[in-house]
């Protein structure tokens, strides 16, 4: 390949074959300064974004949807061009026809499309009624068409739970730079090639179902020239400037978000990419600091713009209307140059040219290796905004090479070259109680698996408790696989994302992304039980309903070996036990200890459990003790989580971290060293990932009672950013409650 | 009163291990149980009697304290243990001291410097590296109302880690209407000039926020109706203070 918007870049082997990574490590310039080079908005930034924040202000107003097409379904070319305020955009391009109008996507559900949008006051239009509930079968209708009772089951009683049979399953990130890169035509003629390929002699149905996928991805490719073309551009060649890099790009995920409402829309690791096109027209001096900050600022606002049209149910899980559009930023090149260009921090820098804001999911991708003046522009932002999350680097770096992002919160996968089946997760406090009542649920009595014998003592006995446990995980995992494998496989039939998957390789490595919920409600509640006394209290049939402790126990979350191994050994024995059973599409199993804000729903469907814990408590979210349990401060958590073993969870740990600025330090100098060497720390000890949130509790509060003063107070949770005061009531005092860190 | 092996364990009221406030870097602190004083403004009224708190051997919490070491070390922070009263446990400190500095690890004291310079006090003091001495009130009369003792004893103590070469930083809570009287503050002032390993003055303002502990231990608090310091108080305080 050969083309002149490629002047002035170093050849490799990114001109022969579909190469991003090659690309940016011939080209990349690393930066090793601190924060002093950047520049404030422009006038004209200022302004788009003063209509930006006006469009907030009137979707909050309008009860959280602004307005939403309900008749046309949403694909990557299915709508004119869209517009905030056309002669101030630099970066170009809107979901439907006008900013924050939500789009339907009914291949996914036609149901859901309904209920989402009569719960904010629109009706779908009857024809489009009409075709999905009588035309065009849906993923939904799929998956709940070969579900087994015994899955229905277990998906009614909470066991299992937040599984996207509903929804779009997402955390599939394209690799939009190739766009930029490329250009379109050369990726179709690329997926030509690959379809030559799969013209064999053996036609199985493996091959027919590529050879049709593939199809497909042409088609979306095709599509995504024509989307661009209504705006303007002609994105069948590559970029040549920064300016058209980052539109090529956006025009990718924006394809990408038009075609599918999935649960995390992630963006990938797009800055140290997008740098090399800026510091080639910084050079040739087409471009200023401050343009270039101007493209960063118009296209993370364009990121903040995405929207779904969700459920009630979904933000119940998942609140304050995330997408998910993760960036991982920074980290190390496996040749030990750093990947933090420039770049990386005019992207944390939108936190104060824009302000703070839950999207794009900015996550740092941390070594202890990293540039000390980006470490400490980082966590003076994070200190500032609690907007940003950070992941280990020197962790992942080995398995996943120097080219892999986050999709969500937690999972890394390789560019391009790796998506995974989201699992959701299981309820494994719930399966406890199970295995305690052989298989009937304790809220409703209901025999909810097959029938085990019930531990009938009246104190619980380790050994019998964990020899039940065992059993009751082997069916739990045997479910989990079925209703995942179901899932799958009509979402690849149903719901396919073509376009997301037209920018990956042929031949990628496909996860089973399964979760763990409850962790450590489960490990307290064995360590109660193995030092300390449990009574049960049950009802008239025999149901154990609830817990005596007598006597004390190690806690999780305070760097105890006695409980916390208990807990790295329920994360061994659950993947051991996932592996047993054959996955859709020959994909990998792995596991995440993340519950996204969905702690509290599972925790109000969990009844009483023998840590002590009362029916319908909170759990603490992904790996968090339950709040109030850790007393031993910080570090005892962070070196709790970071005993969680990452070879059996690589779908990711997280772990929320909340603390007073007086807490952290006496001074703003103070608290960036201090959070800088606690990041160091904690790393090092091989914990996965952090959410760093820093703020006074007095300010939450009044953020609960004062909405309106908080349009952009943004808060970490499990995975992800939130607009504090789009949280429901229930969860604003879950994050109250939790232990923010202060002691005086 | 009690019979524990007082060379090895120490009676220990808490444990934070992300201390950013105590001593330089990031410090294991460790609040021991116990206090003769009775300052009114104690933020940790439980941590006053000292027959209170768990038994905690030394070895125990070196042990504890080497999965700590990754955050300490390159912050150049330490261990930091306060109270309570930690000279209190003189015995129990020097074992203590002694095994973290066999491992390099900054020591630290937060105490009010309110008690008899023994051969133990000086020899605990050896494997010290910084005494966070809490001057009560320089007012001998006040100090008396203040915390119940005369402060005679602190001012001696300090002036022993200044004649033996020890570090300190001095702290000086600052309650309105009670140890921000303009005299005391510059006679304050005058006594620190007066020392020479001094590296660093701390005003720690007044708050509140350790009162429900008072109340809900059954017990009245004396300083209701003060009100907390805020930073003109600070700023003020500092000015007579040449900081």
């Amino acid at each position: 390949m050969k083309f002149d918007q490629w002047n002035n870049f170093k050849c490799g082997e990114w001109q022969e074959e579909i190469n991003v990574r090659d690309f940016i490590q011939h080209n990349y310039t690393p930066y090793t300064g601190d924060d002093s080079f950047l520049v404030g908005a422009t006038a004209r930034t200022q302004e788009l974004w003063n209509e930006v924040l006006d469009l907030y202000k009137k979707e909050r107003e309008n009860g959280g949807v602004l307005d939403a097409d309900t008749k046309t379904p949403s694909a990557v070319n299915a709508y004119d061009a869209g517009y905030i305020k056309k002669e101030l955009e630099q970066i170009v391009g809107l979901q439907t026809d006008a900013p924050l109008k939500r789009a339907i996507m009914p291949a996914g559900g036609i149901r859901i499309v309904e209920k989402s949008a009569e719960s904010y006051g629109f009706k779908v239009d009857e024809e489009t009624q009409y075709i999905y509930h009588n035309l065009r079968k849906t993923h939904n209708d799929g998956v709940f068409q070969v579900y087994t009772p015994d899955i229905r089951a277990a998906r009614s009683s909470h066991l299992i739970t937040g599984l996207p049979d509903g929804y779009g399953r997402g955390r599939i990130i394209g690799d939009y730079r190739r766009v930029a890169l490329y250009g379109v035509d050369a990726l179709i003629e690329e997926k030509k090639l690959e379809l030559e390929v799969l013209d064999v002699d053996e036609f199985t149905a493996d091959v027919i179902r590529e050879r049709e996928e593939i199809s497909d991805q042409i088609k979306a490719l095709n599509d995504l020239k024509g989307m661009a073309a209504k705006y303007g551009f002609d994105i069948s060649v590559p970029a040549a400037n920064a300016k058209e890099a980052i539109q090529w790009l956006y025009f990718g995920y924006l394809g990408a978000v038009k075609d599918q409402n999935g649960a995390a829309m992630s963006i990938g690791r797009t800055s140290t990419f997008i740098d090399i096109y800026i510091e080639r027209d910084l050079a040739n001096g087409t471009l200023t600091e401050e343009q270039a900050q101007e493209l960063m600022d118009h296209f993370v606002m364009k990121l903040r713009l995405v929207r779904f049209l969700r459920a009630p149910e979904y933000n119940e899980l998942f609140s304050g209307d995330p997408v998910w559009v993760t960036e991982s930023i920074g980290g190390m090149g496996v040749d030990g140059r750093t990947l933090v260009t420039k770049n990386s921090f005019r992207v944390l820098h939108t936190l104060t040219t824009l302000g703070p804001a839950p999207e794009p999911n900015l996550t740092v991708l941390w070594s202890n290796n990293l540039p000390e003046g980006f470490k400490r522009y980082a966590t003076k932002m994070s200190i500032q905004t609690s907007s940003i999350q950070y992941e280990n680097d020197d962790l992942m770096r080995p398995m996943l090479g120097d080219d892999y992002g986050i999709a969500c919160c937690v999972s890394a996968m390789r560019i391009g070259k790796q998506m995974q089946f989201f699992g959701a997760r299981a309820n494994l406090a719930k399966a406890l109680l199970y295995a305690i009542n052989g298989g009937r649920d304790e809220n409703s009595g209901k025999q909810i698996t097959t029938r085990f014998e019930p531990i009938t003592s009246e104190y619980l006995d380790y050994d019998e408790v964990m020899a039940k446990y065992d059993v009751m995980m082997d069916y739990v995992a045997k479910i989990y696989i079925k209703a995942l494998n179901a899932i799958h496989y009509m979402h690849d039939k149903y719901s396919y994302e073509a376009l997301e998957m037209a920018l990956h390789d042929k031949d990628i490595l496909r996860t089973m992304a399964c979760g763990i919920a409850g962790l450590s409600v489960v490990a307290d509640s064995l360590s109660a039980i193995k030092y300390a006394k449990v009574k049960v209290i049950r009802d008239e049939t025999g149901l154990a309903v609830d817990y005596q402790v007598e006597g004390d126990f190690p806690k999780y979350g305070n760097d105890d070996d006695r409980v916390d191994s208990i807990a790295v050994d329920i994360v061994k024995k659950f993947l051991r036990k996932l592996k047993k059973h054959q996955t859709y599409r020959g994909s990998k199993h792995t596991l995440s200890i993340l519950t996204i804000t969905s702690n509290v729903v599972y925790g109000k469907n969990t009844g009483n459990t023998p840590d002590g814990r009362k029916a319908g408590a909170p759990f603490g979210p992904g790996a968090n003790p339950l709040h109030g349990r850790d007393t031993n401060g910080s570090l005892a958590v962070l070196n709790t989580i970071a005993k969680l073993p990452y070879d059996y969870s690589e779908d990711g740990i997280s772990y929320t971290f909340a603390i007073t600025p007086k807490a952290l330090g006496k001074d703003e100098s103070d608290r960036v060293t201090n959070l800088v060497n606690m990041l160091d720390g904690y790393f090092g000890k091989t914990g996965h990932h952090i959410n760093v949130n820093v703020f006074d509790r007095a300010l939450l509060e009044d953020a609960m009672e004062h909405p309106e003063k908080y349009p952009q107070l943004t808060i970490r949770v499990s995975g992800y950013a939130v607009n504090f005061i789009k949280l429901t009531r229930e969860q604003q005092l879950d994050v109250i409650n939790r232990t923010i860190q202060d002691r005086i | 009163m009690e019979n524990f092996d007082k060379e090895n364990y120490g009676r220990i009221h808490s444990i934070e291990s992300f201390g950013t406030v105590d001593g330089p870097g990031i410090r294991y602190v460790i609040f021991m149980q116990g206090c003769a004083l009775r300052c009114k403004y104690c933020h940790n009224r439980d941590t006053w009697d000292i027959n209170a708190g768990e038994l905690r051997s030394v070895d125990e919490l070196v042990n504890r304290i080497e999965s700590y070491k990754a955050y300490i070390l390159p912050s150049n922070g330490g261990v930091t243990v306060t109270g309570g009263e930690p000279l209190l446990q003189v015995k129990f400190l020097i074992n203590f001291f002694k095994k973290l500095k066999e491992q390099d690890i900054h020591t630290a004291i937060d105490t009010s410097g309110m008690v008899e310079i023994t051969d133990d006090i000086k020899e605990l003091l050896k494997y010290t590296d910084l005494v966070l001495l809490d001057i009560k009130h320089i007012n001998d009369e006040k100090c008396k109302e203040l915390v119940g003792h005369s402060n005679k004893k602190e001012l001696e103590f300090a002036k022993y880690l200044s004649d033996n070469n020890i570090p300190m930083w001095i702290r000086q809570v600052l309650v309105p209407g009670i140890t921000d009287n303009t005299q005391d503050l510059i006679d304050l002032r005058m006594f620190i000039k007066s020392l020479k390993t001094v590296q660093k003055v701390e005003i720690l303002p007044y708050h509140d926020l350790g009162k429900h502990k008072w109340i809900e231990l059954g017990y009245k608090y004396e300083l209701n109706g003060i009100r907390p310091a805020n930073a003109d108080d600070v700023k003020r305080a500092k000015e007579l203070l040449g900081l």
